[in-house]
């Protein structure tokens, strides 16, 4: 990632470090030492001083006789020890964050970095407007994740509620512990719902997804009567205030139930599964016809044509042809409805029995009546596994554009 | 490539839909509703445990007793039970019972006697509040405070009657979101006599006196809706005294070192224990009462007491009960009934309470939502 | 059109001589049947599984049948009572309602009426369940008296001798045990010579053969069957029947004139002086009808009166506010989602491919962690004692007697919500910002226009549709939401959802649940309709 610079930008940086990057580095400084002294206790002034002496020794030492790599890690270790030495392991870790921090700005403003996403000839206003729209959008990032980053240390919390005690703040290793993730991998409690969650979110995706895409290429032809009513009703399951439609679909599935039961002889037990998995397939399929609908205004209706034209019939035309093109559509649909089931918790509180508790109702049921970090810890299992499987697609996304010889984005 | 993806999904399916089949057949399970948390805990370990090892049948939770009656009230109009036996309230038991949600119980015939061979009924006593109700437990709610938020120097709040006084005790407050146990604390600390509570509570004066005692704390409180959340709202700091069980604080202070305190005096007495719904089949129903027979017999309800401070609704089973089952330390003195607890002691009026809750949950929620 | 093809100047032909307008038309129709074949499975699942039971629990909100069915002969005879103001209704209101109440309680169904009655006016619920424990009292003074008179009337046999239909004796008699007896009919002629008693006695009949499965041949009527048979008798002296127990009834109805009596009315005044106020049977009037407005009034605080309705007092309109406060909390969301998502979009669009989709993921990985989780943890952020909170206090910004209330309000309902469907609104708006090329800027820039103009003017036109998608996709689903604000909105920060969701599943009051959720929904077809007249439906896109 190092940016090549030429001679002349490398000299006009040499006279930016004592105007330009020793005063924001100290200010940076300033900002952690306030910080830093509240920790110690060391009061505000003498906090302030003493970051912005660091920041901007630190800014000049780095950028004078330290490659890029070498200086970061000095860095950070240094101020690493230095808080060590006042805070044991817990003042290790900020000291360390904080050189991170220095070290980094330091390079970042010295090699001109910051000018990379601007035209050259930006004036300083617009490079200020740049850096400071990417600073908005990283805090609304953080913004998205920080209930994640609340989430995963107080899963290992030592206690059995979602309070931060002060032996985690403290970094104390005995505030921490890996119960609620053997609970979870023990309990039946747990591991039922979870068994159920696998059950029955992949049937209602396959039936949202068979059924809502059929609906969708039928809707994209273009001579549908009553079009646009027809579409209402479809996405009606996402407009619907849910609460609305668990009641309803309480007192249909109940029926359907019985029925189900005294004339095909099957258990409450597989009768059960039956009606949640219909329930949610309902509603997921407005997503699922939304996006295929999104890919297919998009897609050339010659297309079948000439695959007719050429001798094949609809339902290979449909396979070889119209599939592959809108199988993007579909899966991100397919992926809606499965998040849809997956993280379902009113509609199957009214219409499911015990036997068929999803990892959501446990865990509503957990929040409320006896408040566990083990909510936390599976929370933080699934996000894990999200991670996983997020960046595995993208991984063999970008695989397979270099396979294709295209060039990456 | 294309071949691996469909076998995958191919044996995916296969199992899951065999595993759901598999379940289906198998015929021998019962849901059991409760409160969830450390009481579900308490009966999992005093008797559904011991009864699934000896048969064989396999008992799932739920966790809705909060919501029971309304749950009861939807199946029961769908006519689709998915439930085998529930814990509630006697209040709400009385209610069900009303309604036909419940089933009568023949107390002597459906349940064991004591070692001794008192009957049923006789060792429950006062306890069968209602055809429909099989007593477990006497527990109370009562008040728990953070130690830790007391000022330098105060007295600790003894009771009820503390949480009405913010001057001696700044600081937010967590009561239940419903009337019971609230509306009497507020005619009793604003000077109502004990015995004078439910017939002034009965006229619409009464309740404008009740609610106007409420109204000088309304804004210092934060309104919890489970147990689990008086608790949490204790253990966060969030609030400084708040009603709860007396097991789960129990549970808070003993288990798991919480700096709280209990503040015992006016403490609400209530009872909880089993009802079964109406409109089980037969077989289901059998199952039931042989789990019932089990459960609510002298030991079963001892051996409860051992993982939480509720006292078992049997008489016999008193003396039985002894230390916590992990930490050896004595139960009686956490129990609600110990003389030391029990100096003022509030004894809900169930039936009262059956009758008025209609009335008092609308003009609650009213005033809360005000 | 026919024959056409004789017409030397006819229309065009297709290839196989039929006339091509027709063909064209055959083609068209085909293919419109081909489409809807595509549709129709779905069209009828979810008409079906969704369409159709919603429309049966919002049906709720108008039907009332639960008075007529429970109190027929009270509703019937409170059709004399003209409800004027400071009266109650007459005796004859009272005797019907004894005979009611005493079979509803045998059914229990007295207290299901009660708590219906009791959403309309507070105090009903107690009112029946008190009266329904004393109501088999009702009467014994006749049952003793009768009783007194003769140990026949105390034998189940002479009434079944008295009151049944030979042929239900005969099936009855045959009966083996197994299953259900047969059902209970009425003699004519004691339905003409004794109609209440008739009435009363096929009433206790019926209720036992089904509520209990007892059967009239072993079991003593209740007290108001004797009350029945004091009112007849007393009503006409010289009631003659035939048969065995002409005797019997002969001399009761000589005695009946000289029998101590028991005012109806004073027994449930004296459960309750509920009953002799104009409040309780006035509801009971209002309400007998077996469809009502009355919920959809109650939903927007009025209440529903013998003449028509009026405001419910001032302390008790809360619904309207609710509602209000629903709108404008959905609109604070959705604007705050618009403000956090639009920068975020841009920067997503407008990034190289790799560095956009690894940002991609920290916007998708909210949406699969669960709703629940997230909910809870900002629980842990916001609260008096939490972690934004206490950093406020540490850092100095705050004291730490004058912590922020960012929970338990509003402010903590509109943080989660807008973090919970931030990416409703991303997804939408990347989808339209990737396909608006970046020339447009540039070249709008080369022609002079400043940053600001050029976004202003060139860009944010192009991207409105995607703020269009995003805006009615958040806003529908904010509306709708429960769940969060239940458990970060405390009192001041909830929706009417939470208060349908307490009617559901706390006061059990379905029918006005069903009224709020009917209005409710037309809010959000009103707003779906706008959306798809200004912006169409086709236009929403999530991703790609």
């Amino acid at each position: 990632m190092t940016v090549m610079m030429t001679a002349a930008e490398r000299a006009a940086s040499k006279d930016n470090l004592i105007g330009f990057t020793m005063p924001i580095t100290a200010l940076l400084g300033a900002i952690l030492g306030v910080l830093a002294g509240k920790a110690v206790g060391l009061g505000l002034p003498i906090g302030v001083l003493t970051g912005a002496v660091v920041g901007a020794v630190f800014a000049f030492v780095l950028a004078r006789y330290f490659p890029r790599k070498l200086g970061r890690w000095f860095a950070v270790l240094t101020l690493g020890l230095v808080g060590f030495l006042t805070g044991s392991f817990g003042g290790f870790v900020a000291g360390a964050i904080a050189g991170a921090a220095i070290g980094w700005c330091a390079y970042w403003l010295f090699t001109g970095e910051y000018r990379k996403g601007v035209p050259p000839y930006a004036t300083t206003g617009q490079v200020l407007w740049h850096n400071g729209f990417r600073l908005i959008c990283g805090l609304i990032f953080f913004f998205l994740i920080a209930p994640i980053l609340t989430v995963i240390p107080l899963s290992f919390n030592a206690q059995d509620f979602f309070t931060f005690t002060p032996e985690m703040l403290a970094l104390d290793p005995a505030g921490y512990s890996l119960k609620h993730y053997e609970d979870f991998l023990t309990n039946s409690d747990w591991l039922r719902p979870l068994k159920n969650s696998l059950i029955i979110a992949p049937f209602a995706t396959m039936i949202s997804v068979s059924l809502g895409t059929l609906a969708a290429i039928g809707l994209s032809q273009s001579h549908v009567p009553f079009r646009q009513a027809i579409m209402a009703i479809m996405i009606s399951p996402m407009i619907v205030p849910l609460i609305i439609s668990a009641t309803g679909m309480f007192f249909f599935y109940s029926q359907m139930g019985l029925w189900m039961e005294s004339t095909f002889g099957i258990s409450q037990s597989l009768s059960g599964y039956i009606k949640v998995i219909l329930a949610h397939a309902a509603l997921g399929i407005p997503f699922v016809i939304i996006t295929v609908t999104a890919t297919l205004v998009g897609f050339d209706q010659s297309l079948t044509r000439a695959a007719a034209n050429m001798g094949a019939n609809p339902t290979t035309t449909f396979f070889r042809v119209q599939m592959p093109l809108i199988l993007p559509g579909v899966i991100s649909g397919g992926l809606f409805a499965f998040i849809t089931s997956f993280d379902e918790v009113v509609v199957v509180l009214f219409v499911g029995a015990a036997a068929q508790k999803t990892l959501p109702w446990q865990m509503f049921t957990g929040l409320r009546e006896q408040i566990s970090p083990t909510i936390l810890a599976v929370a933080t299992i699934l996000v894990v596994i999200s991670i996983g499987l997020l960046t595995t697609v993208e991984l063999l996304r970008r695989r397979s554009e270099r396979l294709r010889g295209m060039s990456p984005g | 490539m294309k071949l691996t993806k469909t076998l995958l999904a191919t044996s995916y399916l296969t199992l899951t839909a065999t595993m759901a089949v598999s379940d289906g057949h198998m015929a021998s399970e019962m849901t059991i509703v409760s409160w969830g948390g450390a009481y579900t805990a308490s009966q999992q370990a005093a008797y559904h445990d011991p009864y699934m090892e000896n048969t064989g049948i396999a008992i799932i939770n739920d966790d809705s007793s909060s919501e029971g009656i309304a749950k009861m009230r939807a199946m029961n109009e769908a006519g689709n039970i998915t439930w085998d036996l529930v814990d509630l309230e006697a209040a709400d038991a009385i209610r069900a019972c009303d309604e036909g949600l419940a089933l009568e119980i023949d107390h002597d015939a459906d349940l064991a006697a004591a070692p001794d061979g008192t009957s049923a009924s006789e060792d429950f006593g006062d306890m069968i509040v209602s055809e429909c109700f099989i007593p477990q437990i006497v527990f109370s709610t009562t008040f728990g405070y953070r130690t830790d938020m007391l000022a330098d120097g105060a007295v600790a709040p003894k009771g009820a009657c503390d949480v009405f006084d913010l001057e001696t005790y700044p600081g937010r407050r967590g009561l239940n979101r419903q009337p019971i146990a609230n509306m009497e604390w507020a005619l009793l600390c604003d000077g109502v006599a004990y015995e004078d509570v439910y017939d002034i509570l009965e006229t619409e004066q009464g309740q404008e006196q009740a609610f106007a005692m409420l109204d000088t704390i309304k804004s210092e409180t934060i309104w919890w809706s489970s147990a689990a959340e008086s608790i949490q709202l204790l253990a966060d700091g969030e609030v400084f005294m708040a009603s709860s069980y007396n097991g789960r604080l129990f549970a808070a202070i003993v288990e798991q070192d919480q700096p709280f305190g209990m503040a015992w005096n006016w403490q609400m007495f209530d009872l909880d224990g089993w009802v079964v719904p109406a409109g089980l089949s037969e077989e289901r129903l059998a199952r039931t009462m042989d789990f019932l027979n089990f459960a609510t017999d002298t030991q079963r309800l001892a051996d409860q007491a051992k993982y939480i401070s509720y006292g078992p609704a049997r008489a016999s089973s008193a003396p039985l009960v002894g230390k916590h089952a992990t930490l050896g330390i004595d139960m009686a003195p956490h129990m609600p009934t110990d003389p030391n607890n029990a100096e003022n002691t509030f004894v809900n009026n169930y039936e009262w309470w059956a009758d008025y809750r209609d009335d008092l949950d609308a003009k609650f929620q009213a005033w809360l939502a005000q | 059109m026919t024959d056409t093809s004789t017409q030397p100047s006819g229309p065009v032909l297709a290839a196989d001589g039929t006339p091509l307008k027709r063909s064209l038309n055959r083609a068209l129709r085909r293919q419109k049947i081909r489409a809807l074949m595509l549709i129709a499975p779905l069209l009828l699942f979810i008409l079906i599984t969704f369409i159709w039971p919603i429309a049966q629990m919002l049906f709720r909100s108008v039907e009332n049948q639960i008075v007529s069915d429970v109190l027929p002969s009270t509703v019937a005879s409170l059709a004399d009572w003209d409800g004027a103001e400071g009266t109650t209704p007459g005796d004859e209101t009272f005797y019907a309602l004894t005979q009611d109440l005493m079979a509803a309680v045998v059914r229990k169904d007295h207290t299901r009426l009660g708590s219906r009655l009791n959403y309309e006016t507070t105090g009903i619920s107690s009112l029946f369940r008190k009266s329904g424990r004393k109501v088999d009292d009702m009467g014994e003074v006749y049952t003793d008296q009768f009783v007194g008179l003769d140990d026949a009337w105390e034998d189940p046999a002479t009434w079944v001798a008295l009151m049944a239909d030979l042929r239900w004796v005969a099936a009855q008699s045959e009966w083996d045990g197994e299953g259900d007896e047969p059902a209970f009919r009425l003699n004519a002629d004691a339905a003409n010579a004794l109609p209440k008693t008739a009435a009363a006695y096929q009433t206790f009949a019926t209720t036992i053969q089904i509520e209990d499965n007892d059967s009239p041949t072993e079991e003593e009527p209740w007290n108001t069957v004797y009350l029945a048979l004091y009112a007849d008798l007393s009503a006409d002296a010289s009631t003659q029947v035939d048969g065995a127990q002409s005797e019997l009834i002969a001399t009761a109805a000589a005695e009946v004139g000289s029998f101590e009596t028991e005012d109806l009315r004073a027994s449930f005044v004296d459960i309750d002086e509920d009953w002799d106020t104009h409040d309780t049977w006035s509801t009971i009037k209002t309400y007998s009808p077996d469809l009502t407005n009355g919920y959809f009034l109650n939903a927007v605080d009025l209440q529903k009166t013998p003449d028509g309705s009026e405001w419910r007092p001032e302390n008790e309109q809360i619904y309207i506010e609710l509602f209000w406060r629903t709108l404008l909390m959905s609109f604070a969301i959705t604007a705050s989602c618009i403000l956090l998502g639009y920068p975020v979009a841009w920067l997503l669009a407008n990034l190289p491919m790799r560095s956009a989709n690894i940002l991609m993921i920290l916007v998708l990985l909210p949406f699969w962690t669960s709703l629940l989780v997230r909910t809870s943890a900002w629980k842990v952020l916001l609260q008096d004692q939490g972690v934004i909170n206490s950093l406020l206090v540490w850092i100095g910004v705050i004291a730490d007697d004058n912590r922020l209330a960012l929970i338990n309000n509003a402010t903590g309902t509109i943080i989660a919500m807008t973090h919970i469907l931030l990416p409703f609104m991303i997804l939408p708006l990347y989808s339209v910002m990737k396909t608006i090329p970046p020339t447009y800027l540039r070249a709008a820039k080369s022609l002079g226009a400043t940053n600001w103009t050029a976004f202003w003017r060139v860009y944010f036109p192009q991207s409105v549709p995607g703020i269009g998608a995003g805006s009615i996709l958040v806003f529908i689903l904010a509306i709708g939401y429960y769940i969060t604000p239940e458990i970060v909105g405390g009192t001041k920060g909830v929706f009417i959802s939470n208060r349908i969701a307490y009617h559901i599943s706390s006061s059990l009051n379905w029918g006005l649940a069903a009224a709020l959720g009917s209005i409710l929904l037309a809010l959000v077809l009103l707003f779906y309709w706008l959306y798809d007249k200004i912006v169409g439906i086709d236009n929403v896109k999530l991703g790609g």
